[in-house]
């Protein structure tokens, strides 16, 4: 198998990541190396194993849904790269 | 009072309790030493001058009920710290600041520790040498132009250099065991769910965990018992009894098993590896433990497994990253042009690899072929150590296949890098508790380290044993503070 640079632009459009040509080539290069090591996964057969989707054995705990943080709007918005009061604030959406 | 910063934590409690020692000589100590250590590039922060205010306001009304008194101490700039810059080693979080603080370091200053300030780490835990931080690459104590490992290296390079006490790291495929081994100090990586990951910045949710770094196994029990507690605000925390580890702490480990897994004499290892872990084994059995040869079939397919779980997990986590709520953002045309472009400036070379790595085994069409199938053998490599522990109590391997390497040695190969972690990251895959301890050196005099691995939530037993193990070892870092001037 065989990422090319094709393939590392589709994936760096989903990762939301913008790669130029130089670091696309390096990207692949890099990307190829460590898969071709990944693909010793291959060797085993894994047709009638079970998925290890939890490390902990425990069932999540429910509890009920109360406001424990009051009134910290301000101390949030404070970590906003671009702060308008109340809001966040990102490039113009709707023209 | 040059000698406090070479005390123990055991000692240097011990000594504020007998009132020999203020907490503002300590913390005093600790500062000066760490003015004197810039050229470790340990710290990404300080907090020097509150440092010494929290210390002199301790002495005026101490509580020496507390389990860390007036201790100093710097922790990993990978936990939250409420108003106290956060940064997880990269450019993307350079200005953020907290809002609330981790459960592990609230643990520590109930106790009443004093925070001094953030260690430098791999950028967002993501590496195995501190060579990938935003805020530059961490000096080893052992030697000039040496990685201390990572990602924990400001950490390991900071209790190993004497600039705090101890210290907490974090561990998601060997973080704390690999820097720990390198520069000749403990580090203990909990059972999944022991402590809590609220607060900390995540890389992959299901492998990090939280843990103590010290020099000797005592301290390192002492400050386990502190940041191990169930917390309500961590789904993944486990409600179980913990122990009080270091009252509980003994050396006599007579008649436990240990394995000995023939799958961890990997092609290559370097010999002195091998005669360190045979001479290992030699000190359990002097100790009156018996070893069992035993077999973790899977084991060479752990560090392939984790480099598509791990990813996947982080490519997940990091998604949150996008210039919007806090930290770096990057002028766009347009929104999406803003998010790739913060994205792109804001995260360094080997973050970008993990999360494209990570956006390809769970994309469209791929899901099946990579992440499935590593979830389908992280259950075969779980169920190896299920088997072993029906035999044994726990499992003695050498902690790294070598010792530390100089800078830049290996940044331009990904998977010689990521092969430093061979023996680390089935643990981390199994959810289990490890131990390294400094066991030997290497022909260069570089440390060499030692892991004892658990069953889950075996932590007392594994930091026995170790204690056993180190009063044999006796064991000598050899810091010649070629770095002060």
């Amino acid at each position: 198998m065989s990422i090319d640079l094709k393939t590392i632009k589709h994936i760096s459009k989903l990762a939301r990541i913008s790669v130029d040509e130089q670091r696309a080539e390096k990207l692949a290069g890099d990307l190829n190396s460590i898969f071709e090591f990944i693909e010793k996964l291959n060797e085993l057969k894994t047709d009638n194993v079970e998925p290890l989707t939890s490390i902990a054995e425990t069932t999540i705990k429910l509890r009920s849904d109360e406001v424990k943080s009051k009134n910290i709007r301000e101390q949030i918005i404070k970590n906003s790269p671009q702060d308008n009061e109340d809001y966040f604030v990102v490039p113009k959406v709707i023209e | 009072m040059s000698d406090i910063t070479k005390q123990s934590l055991t000692e240097l409690i011990e000594n504020i309790k007998n009132k020999k020692l203020s907490s503002t000589d300590v913390t005093k100590a600790f500062i000066d030493r760490s003015e004197k250590s810039e050229e470790l590039n340990a710290y990404i922060t300080n907090d020097f001058t509150s440092a010494l205010d929290k210390a002199k306001k301790f002495d005026q009304k101490p509580n020496l009920n507390l389990k860390l008194p007036g201790i100093p101490m710097a922790v990993k700039d990978l936990f939250c710290t409420k108003d106290i810059k956060t940064t997880a080693g990269s450019k993307i979080l350079n200005n953020f600041v907290p809002t609330y603080e981790s459960t592990v370091t609230e643990n520590i200053w109930n106790e009443g520790a004093i925070l001094l300030g953030k260690l430098n780490c791999d950028e967002f835990a993501m590496g195995s040498s501190n060579e990938t931080s935003f805020f530059g690459n961490v000096q080893s104590p052992i030697d000039k132009n040496l990685v201390p490992g990572g990602s924990s290296g400001g950490s390991a390079s900071a209790v190993a250099g004497q600039l705090t006490p101890v210290t907490i790291g974090t561990d998601t495929g060997g973080s704390i065991r690999q820097p720990a081994s390198f520069t000749g100090i403990v580090g203990l990586k909990p059972t999944y769910g022991s402590c809590s990951r609220y607060g900390i910045v995540a890389f992959a949710s299901s492998l990090d965990q939280a843990g103590p770094m010290a020099q000797n196994v005592k301290d390192c029990a002492l400050l386990h018992e502190v940041i191990s507690s169930y917390d309500s605000k961590d789904s993944t925390s486990i409600d179980f009894k913990r122990n009080n580890y270091s009252k509980e702490l003994t050396n006599n480990i007579k008649g436990k098993k240990i394995g000995i897994p023939k799958e961890y004499r990997v092609d290559g290892m370097p010999k002195e590896i091998e005669d360190l872990w045979q001479k290992g084994i030699q000190y359990v059995k002097d100790c009156g433990a018996e070893t069992i040869d035993i077999s973790l079939p899977n084991t060479s397919y752990a560090l392939p497994t984790y480099y598509i779980v791990a990813p996947a997990e982080a490519s997940s986590n990091l998604a949150r990253y996008d210039g919007v709520k806090y930290g770096f953002r990057a002028k766009g045309e347009n929104l999406i042009d803003m998010y790739e472009k913060t994205r792109s400036e804001g995260f360094g070379a080997e973050v970008q690899r993990r999360i494209m790595i990570g956006t390809y085994v769970l994309s469209s069409g791929y899901y099946d072929a990579y992440y499935l199938k590593a979830q389908k053998v992280r259950k075969l490599i779980k169920n190896d150590f299920d088997e072993a522990y029906k035999k044994v109590d726990a499992i003695l391997t050498p902690s790294t296949p070598s010792s530390a390497f100089k800078i830049g040695e290996k940044t331009n190969d990904p998977v010689s890098m990521y092969l430093n972690d061979i023996f680390t990251v089935p643990v981390n895959l199994a959810g289990l508790p490890g131990i390294s301890i400094p066991a030997g050196h290497d022909s260069k005099g570089y440390p060499l380290g030692l892991q004892i691995i658990g069953k889950a939530f075996d932590e007392q037993n594994i930091l026995n044993i170790a204690y056993a193990m180190e009063e044999k070892i006796n064991f000598k870092n050899k810091i010649t503070d070629w770095w002060i001037k």
